[in-house]
């Protein structure tokens, strides 16, 4: 490759040397300058900027060593090498010309060829300086573009992700860092119309932003059907389809998804491909394991996904906690992990339950000698209904089309029991009716109730006495799985009345289920008590509806709600 | 080489053998070893591998939709016990006979 002419400094005091260096330099091409001292060298190099210098050492009113320093100065990061001309022969000066910041040194008297090959060689040196530099600052402008990229994706996902009850909720604690969304993990919660909340954390696989682009969907799925009063089971399928439907095979999204109901005291929950979540009980210290079951959501097809949950009771102040692996893969200085068994032994330790969030978070500061950004932890516990206000819905039509004077009549059969949940539609159906809207929590939860009644006492035969203790709560909900997998026959019944009154109107809610009925004269006697986990749907029907009554032997439940029309 | 093939004598059985760490660095190589191959059966080694993250899972599931997904007949075999733990956990054993 013919070399590029470069321009070359020549600092020399003797003339003779000046005028030999500058000839041999211009016959191979180059441009050059010269300067008579140190002094000069350095005014010339700011003046002129040449590529390269020959530095004499021994010069008058400036030597070439403090040249040297002062002219890399000058050149900061570029390279411009600086060949030092020496007679001087013992190693400790010719290491001093090094030490200085010279690159090479020539020893007088000059050699033409040795001269042309340092040249190219530092030159060599010099374009390499140049590139790594350019690159460097190629780099580092590609890096702000793409964190100024993120911050936009993540206001606008914050946005999206954060529309729940995350941080408005008395009872949710979390820690995520800044940037999780860009590791794939996704924190969402929102209340269903029954006053439930639905709680997901996820993990997608990959990282950046593949795996944001995949929490979007999810966190509309979320939202969507929660709001609208979709079980867990419809909020699964139709997240594992979609995740399906668009993600690439080797994307898929590990996520645990839990219903927390304050009214029935329990925990309904799923859990893909998560690292075991507990369900920590305050009274005894124990702690339950909430494995996972399932494979993660988007990597099965819908017809064998498997959205079977598993239902645990609480009591007041239980907690749920759940976290990401990057809590469990949290390393230390020698490379260990902080591991499931230390998160444990923080449990056991635990006096307080209300700081084992906190025992938590310093175990994992304690351990780890630099935070992980996928760490993702939740706690929820379980409060009182009344602690917890959902937030009012919000309508947009004007009510100018409100149905006011009709009924409906729907017969479910056993092909759809099995799958289908109704609830969702009926309840959207309702709210036409403006005058119910205020009421839309207590009517979802009188329906919701009525209709499990209906289904898993009246159908499906199931003894609610078995809900008693905790051991014969997840066997209830072991038969309630089977003997609807085995469902043959069977219907429920249900007819939707609303009739306008003189100052407002009238909803009738009357369910039949195909069931052997129940002794309604018995249930009735008995106390509404709160603290048994059986029997608690039949008195919450009492106490949100009105005129509740059981006809033909338990096998038909009626209930009204009434509304004032608005002034 | 990180991951090695070996097709069985009849061309019925291709082995992909994966060593060291089974992440998302051998995401080349691993598709490269089977790509061109028609599979009709499976086996991945993972006598070898110490480590197993999520990016490795995705590329299992590229295999065995490449060997004919739900009809693909996949085994991963010699997995250690951490290896195990990790396939345990996403459930993985539903969709591929491990051993």
């Amino acid at each position: 490759m013919v070399m590029q002419p470069l321009t070359i400094l020549i600092a020399e005091d003797s003339a003779a040397d000046r005028l030999l260096l500058s000839s041999i330099l211009r016959r191979l091409g180059h441009d050059v300058l010269t300067a008579a001292n140190g002094a000069e060298a350095v005014d010339t190099f700011r003046q002129q900027q040449p590529h390269l210098v020959l530095m004499d050492a021994m010069m008058p009113v400036m030597d070439g060593f403090e040249a040297a320093r002062q002219i890399k100065a000058l050149a900061g990061e570029t390279l411009v090498p600086i060949i030092f001309l020496t007679s001087l022969s013992e190693s400790e000066a010719l290491a001093r010309c090094l030490e200085v910041g010279g690159d090479d040194f020539l020893a007088k008297p000059y050699n033409q060829v040795i001269l042309a090959a340092k040249i190219k060689a530092m030159d060599r040196l010099r374009r390499l300086q140049d590139t790594v530099l350019q690159q460097r600052d190629q780099i580092a402008r590609h890096h702000d573009y793409l964190l100024n990229e993120q911050r936009v994706a993540k206001a606008v996902f914050d946005k999206v992700a954060h529309s729940g009850c995350l941080n408005a909720a008395p009872n949710i604690r979390y820690l995520q860092s800044p940037y999780a969304l860009f590791n794939g993990d996704l924190l969402l919660a929102a209340f269903t119309p029954a006053g439930d909340m639905h709680v997901l954390l996820g993990d997608f696989t990959g990282h950046g932003l593949p795996a944001a682009v995949g929490a979007m969907p999810l966190a509309e799925v979320f939202y969507g059907m929660t709001a609208k009063g979709y079980g867990l089971a419809d909020t699964l399928r139709e997240m594992n389809a979609k995740l399906k439907r668009i993600l690439p095979v080797d994307m898929f999204c590990c996520a645990t998804l839990l219903c927390l109901s304050f009214q029935r005291r329990s925990v309904e929950v799923w859990n893909g491909g998560m690292p075991d979540g507990y369900l920590h009980r305050v009274a005894s210290g124990e702690r339950t394991l909430l494995p996972a079951r399932h494979l993660p959501l988007g990597v099965l097809s819908p017809e064998s996904f498997d959205e079977r949950t598993e239902v645990f009771p609480m009591v007041l102040g239980d907690r749920v906690f759940l976290l990401s692996d990057g809590v469990i893969d949290t390393c230390d200085a020698n490379d260990q992990l902080f591991g499931v068994q230390r998160l444990q032994q923080v449990f056991a330790a635990n006096r307080q339950p209300d700081a084992l969030f906190e025992e938590i978070e310093q175990a994992l500061r304690q351990f780890g000698g630099e935070t992980r950004d996928d760490v993702s932890m939740v706690e929820i516990s379980l409060l009182e209904p009344a602690q917890i206000t959902p937030p009012a819905l919000v309508y947009s039509d004007s009510g100018q089309s409100c149905p006011l004077d009709w009924s409906v009549s729907f017969e479910f059969r056993a092909a759809t029991l099995k799958r289908f949940n109704p609830l969702p539609y009926l309840l959207q159906l309702l709210l036409e009716v403006h005058g119910l809207r205020s009421q839309s929590g207590e009517l979802y939860s009188v329906l919701a109730e009525l209709y499990s009644n209906a289904l898993e006492h009246g159908v499906l035969g199931l003894d609610s006495s078995l809900k008693r203790d905790a051991s014969g709560f997840a066997r209830y909900y072991q038969q309630r799985n089977t003997r609807l997998d085995e469902l043959q026959e069977g219907y429920v019944r249900l007819h939707l009345q609303v009739a306008p009154t003189d100052d407002g109107g009238c909803l009738t809610i009357r369910i039949e289920d195909s069931g052997k009925g129940f002794d309604v004269e018995r249930v009735m006697a008995r106390p509404m008590d709160d603290i048994r986990l059986s029997g608690r749907g039949v008195s919450m029907i009492r106490q949100l509806g009105r005129n509740a009554r059981w006809t033909d032997d338990g096998r038909s439940a009626c209930v009204e709600f009434i509304w004032k029309a608005a002034q | 080489m990180s991951v090695v093939t070996e097709v069985s004598p009849d061309g019925q059985k291709l082995t992909i053998s994966v060593k060291g760490r089974f992440d998302f660095a051998k995401h080349q190589e691993f598709r490269q070893s089977y790509e061109n191959t028609k599979l009709s059966a499976v086996v991945v080694d993972l006598k070898d591998a110490t480590y197993l993250d999520s990016s490795a899972l995705g590329m299992l599931l590229l295999l065995r939709d490449h060997a004919g997904g739900d009809d693909s007949d996949v085994r991963v075999v010699n997995s250690s016990t951490d290896v195990r733990k990790i396939l345990a956990i996403s459930n993985f054993d539903k969709l591929f006979d491990i051993s």
